[in-house]
């Protein structure tokens, strides 16, 4: 973006329009602040909440009046850079030193509660009564009444946390459709109400016999049912109230859950913890990956530099016949090869893996083969490269078209004068100018391969894989590897795969400087 | 040149640069992806495209897939209405467990949600979901089947309303026995009718053990043992031990006969059959459509197996209402799942926009003379066995389905399969 104002070289006058600007975008900012800040505090969002501070001291220091020139300047990209790349990575970091994923996401307090609630019985041949809920108090804090109708029989009871259930004389209150809808001295709760009170009701328990209390089931309708779990917070234990049983903290794998007498885990539910290097510990040990890391290493080289090679091998060739003046339609033939281009990627490859199939596939079918390029490892290796060639010629295509219309005709001309034949002209001349241009989006392009997830995932899942082994199949390169590390087995584990991530965020920095130097090297020779 | 040649070079390290972040954008999305994945837009939220819908402002908002919910609207607002209470039904088309549990835990979930039952494990320990008590009348409406898949660790989670299960189809035309008690006597009598494939099981490269599950069992294997009180027990993995090292001897068999084979896949097996290329086809309900405008006449029986052993005991998955935990609005949801639970009506409403078989016997025999396929499928549920809904299900699907593929395609079946009981082992430890 280069900007047509070079407010440098003008002289900097306050005219009144500058200054409503400035006033209404430090008032939104102001504004902004003011109400994201107590949100991040109700939240506990530190992180993003220092971010938010200081980016609006900044921008107040910056923008308010005419001096930090430069700093108007950095201050966009900069801010945009720790909000959208480093603040993610810090927080990658941070969630690889914990358990977080399926069970482990809420706090211990969560945890419990949810063992807790999950743990209401109903009582055998419970009888399922017509709910009314009343008060003789506040209809949001209680306390509550309930008024039962059982549908069968028509008998009226009461009760309340204290006073057992009871049969009332029909006359007392007023039944309509079999429920009570008015009771003296009780204010009856609409279904609304009950709806606020929900949680208190749902721990309201109101005995009906030694063993077994009535408890609320949606806003109209009630059962009976025990409770059958306890928790002590200052034992930290829980008690199973019909057996006896109590389950303690203990520690199973990387993570505290809540164990029996054995040390066995009890119930799924776990909490956010810190678990230290364990996720690195079990990365770095895990002996399936250390075997398999090698060789699925070479084969990312070989698939992203081969990927390259052939689209650019491909690409070119038919921008040097189609660039040749001689040739008829030659706008046609440059609308039909960009095809490849126009259809989703998604799309041509789950189409390309099925052509691919051994005994229904398009490929074997046309070419009467019977090849397993899904089975054969070696077979499954072309299959990709052919696919990702079809990919990705058009690319190359389009890019080396562009280079060569761009090489002045006086240069071929001057060459074929001195003699060179039409093979020298293209090899000597056209093709090092051409490579000036081109070489450093090769090596883009070799970036995007060595990353190129979709084509394997959408083609071969990374299949075929030789009997026994599940970690790397034939065609995994290490992103699609670590994909099914991370996620492949047991549901999600984020804490695990920020590891992971953390791991390959490290190995793509090494490629990265690998690859500047590359580009460097390259300036230096032309 | 010179002037070009550098603007080139700055190009270049641009898209250099930008293939760079995309690559460090693509290591962070492995991070959060899970959580994050996109969901689909909905019909009331308005959310934009690739999140989760934002929450429906109404008395009890249910969150569930594109074909439940088209099915779920117009009962559910009845119901509404009846109860004087607005009801919003919205569609997350992607990803609905994951959008769901991630928007529980931030308090701005539905209040509700329908989906299979093999999630119930995943739920409970993400304390996303609350039990429901059925009534004492559920015991004798729905079918027993139904109200084991939604009991988990003795506790219901669940109002249970449809449920599906693979069956074996047979083209008339291409066989004699249209209903085969074995594998064998089906084998037989498709190469007697001399069909270009005898059975349309999807394999694939990375194998399915979803489809694989009635051979499996019927050979003796098993996925996880049993505790003494009757909930699976994962420490007890079934993959590599006896039973499913013979059902292995018997798929890599039939992988040799080519009555199974790589190349059948998800993709094209119900074609194969439809097209008159395979005289038999185990698939389940979502398969009737295609196979009825094929037209040709076909049966529909239990998927067998094989002689002499046991029988098979294909997955059976149902479908059911759930209580979200941090709802905003739980009494209404254990209000409508009360309803649901104990009278057939609600769902017989939903019939007929989205046909699948129903679990309450009443409705059962209410569809029976309209949709005899329908109810065949649900009766035959009755002997299938509910998918594993414990969290500890994810580490099997892909190391058991990737050696049945192996051992069809021709590997030794007793050290894939142990090598795969290791692999879930070490997966479930891990």
């Amino acid at each position: 973006m280069s900007s047509t104002h070079a407010p440098a070289h003008r002289e900097r006058t306050t005219t009144i329009p500058a200054v409503l600007v400035r006033v209404l975008f430090l008032g939104a900012v102001l504004a902004v602040a003011a109400f994201t800040v107590p949100l991040m505090i109700e939240l506990k969002q530190w992180m993003w909440l220092t971010v938010m501070v200081l980016a609006a001291i900044a921008i107040f220091i910056l923008y308010s009046t005419k001096r930090f020139v430069p700093g108007k300047y950095l201050f966009p990209g900069t801010f945009f850079l720790v909000v959208f790349l480093i603040a993610p990575i810090i927080l990658t970091i941070g969630y690889s030193f914990t358990n977080f994923g399926d069970g482990t996401r809420g706090s211990k307090e969560q945890a419990v509660d949810s063992i807790v609630a999950n743990s209401v019985q109903q009582t055998e041949d419970s009888t399922w009564y017509n709910l009314a809920v009343a008060t003789q108090g506040d209809p949001v804090e209680g306390p509550f009444t309930l008024f039962l109708v059982d549908p069968e029989t028509g008998a009226i009871y009461r009760g309340d946390e204290t006073a057992p259930v009871q049969e009332i004389p029909a006359d007392a209150v007023t039944v309509a459709s079999g429920f009570v809808t008015e009771a003296a001295g009780y204010t009856i709760l609409d279904a609304r109400e009950v709806n606020t009170a929900y949680d208190a009701l749902q721990a309201l328990a109101v005995p009906i016999s030694d063993t077994s209390a009535v408890r609320v089931q949606g806003a109209n309708q009630a059962f009976e049912g025990t409770t059958v779990l306890s928790y002590d917070e200052s034992t930290d234990t829980l008690t199973n109230s019909q057996t006896d049983e109590e389950f303690t903290v203990g520690k199973v794998g990387d993570s505290e859950y809540f164990v029996d007498a054995d040390g066995k885990r009890a119930f799924s539910q776990s909490w956010l913890q810190n678990v230290g290097g364990s996720n690195y510990e079990r990365l770095f040990t895990n002996a399936g990956i250390a075997k398999q890391f090698g060789a699925a290493f070479v084969w990312t080289l070989i698939f992203a530099l081969g990927s390259v090679l052939l689209t650019f091998v491909v690409g070119f060739a038919l921008a040097l016949v189609l660039n040749d003046e001689r040739m008829r339609g030659r706008r046609l033939y440059r609308s039909v090869l960009l095809m490849p281009y126009a259809v989703p990627g998604f799309i041509s490859l789950l189409v390309w893996s099925n052509f691919y199939n051994r005994d229904f596939g398009l490929i074997n079918e046309t070419l009467g083969l019977h090849l397993d390029w899904m089975g054969d490892p070696t077979l499954a290796k072309a299959a990709v490269l052919l696919t990702n060639l079809w990919m990705g010629f058009p690319y190359m295509f389009i890019v080396s078209t562009g280079a060569l219309q761009a090489i002045p005709n006086d240069v071929t001309e001057a060459a074929r004068m001195d003699g060179a034949s039409r093979l020298q002209t293209t090899l000597k001349v056209v093709t090092p100018l051409l490579m000036v241009a081109v070489a450093p989006l090769l090596v883009a392009s070799f970036a995007f391969n060595f990353n190129n997830f979709n084509a394997i995932q959408l083609l071969t899942e990374g299949g075929p894989f030789l009997p026994g082994e599940y970690t790397r199949g034939g065609t995994d390169i290490l992103i699609s590897m670590i994909y099914r590390i991370a996620f492949g087995g047991s549901g999600a584990d984020f804490g695990f795969a920020s590891a992971v991530s953390v791991a390959l965020f490290a190995l793509t920095g090494v490629l990265a400087a690998i690859q500047f130097r590359f580009t460097n090297v390259l300036e230096d020779v032309n | 040149m010179q002037i070009r040649r550098q603007s080139f070079l700055a190009l270049s390290g641009i898209a250099a640069g930008t293939t760079l972040l995309a690559a460090c954008g693509g290591g962070d999305e492995t991070a959060g992806g899970g959580a994050n994945d996109a969901g689909g837009a909905s019909d009331a939220g308005g959310a934009e495209e690739g999140a989760a819908p934002a929450r429906a402002d109404a008395d009890l908002v249910i969150w569930t897939d594109e074909e439940k919910a088209v099915s779920l609207e117009e009962p559910a607002a009845a119901w509404g209405k009846a109860n004087d209470l607005t009801v919003a039904v919205q569609i997350v088309a992607d990803d609905l467990q994951g959008n769901f549990v991630t928007a529980d835990q931030a308090g701005n979930g539905p209040d509700m949600i329908v989906a299979a039952h093999d999630w119930i494990g995943n739920l409970v320990q993400n304390g996303s979901i609350s039990p429901v008590q059925l009534p004492g009348s559920a015991a004798e409406d729905i079918a027993p089947i139904g109200i084991e898949a939604v009991t988990y660790d003795g506790q219901t989670y669940g109002v249970p309303y449809a449920v599906e299960t693979l069956v074996l189809f047979a083209n008339k035309a291409l066989t004699d026995a249209p209903e085969p008690k074995t594998v064998e006597e089906m084998v037989e009598a498709a190469t007697a009718g001399g069909a270009d494939n005898v059975l349309a099981l999807p394999v694939g490269e990375q194998g399915d053990a979803y489809h694989m599950e009635a051979f499996y069992t019927s050979a003796g294997g098993y996925l996880f043992g049993k505790d003494s009180e009757g909930s699976l027990d994962p420490s007890d993995v079934g993959v590599g031990q006896e039973g499913s090292i013979t059902a292995g001897e018997k798929l890599k068999e039939l992988g040799e006969s080519g009555v199974l084979s790589t190349s059948i896949t998800g993709d094209n097996a119900i074609s194969l059959f439809t097209d008159g290329k395979a005289a038999y086809l185990v698939s389940g309900p979502w398969a009737l459509e295609d196979i009825r405008t094929a037209e040709f006449d076909y049966a529909m029986s239990a998927v067998p197996g094989f002689e002499g052993l046991d029988p098979a005991v294909p997955f059976a998955g149902v479908n059911a209402f759930y209580v979200a935990a941090g709802g905003k609005n739980p009494a209404f949801a254990q209000q409508f799942a009360t309803a649901v639970a104990s009278s057939p009506d609600i769902v017989e409403q939903m019939f007929p926009k989205n046909e699948l078989p129903p679990v309450n016997l009443e409705l059962q025999k209410k569809l029976a003379e309209d949709f005899p396929e329908i109810v065949k499928i649900a009766e035959l549920a009755a002997d299938g066995d509910p998918m594993p809904a414990i969290p500890e299900m994810a580490a099997i699907w892909q190391p058991l389905g990737q050696a049945q593929a192996n051992i069809v395609g021709g590997a030794d079946p007793e050290s894939t399969m142990v090598s795969a009981g290791e692999e879930i082992t070490s997966q479930i430890s891990g």
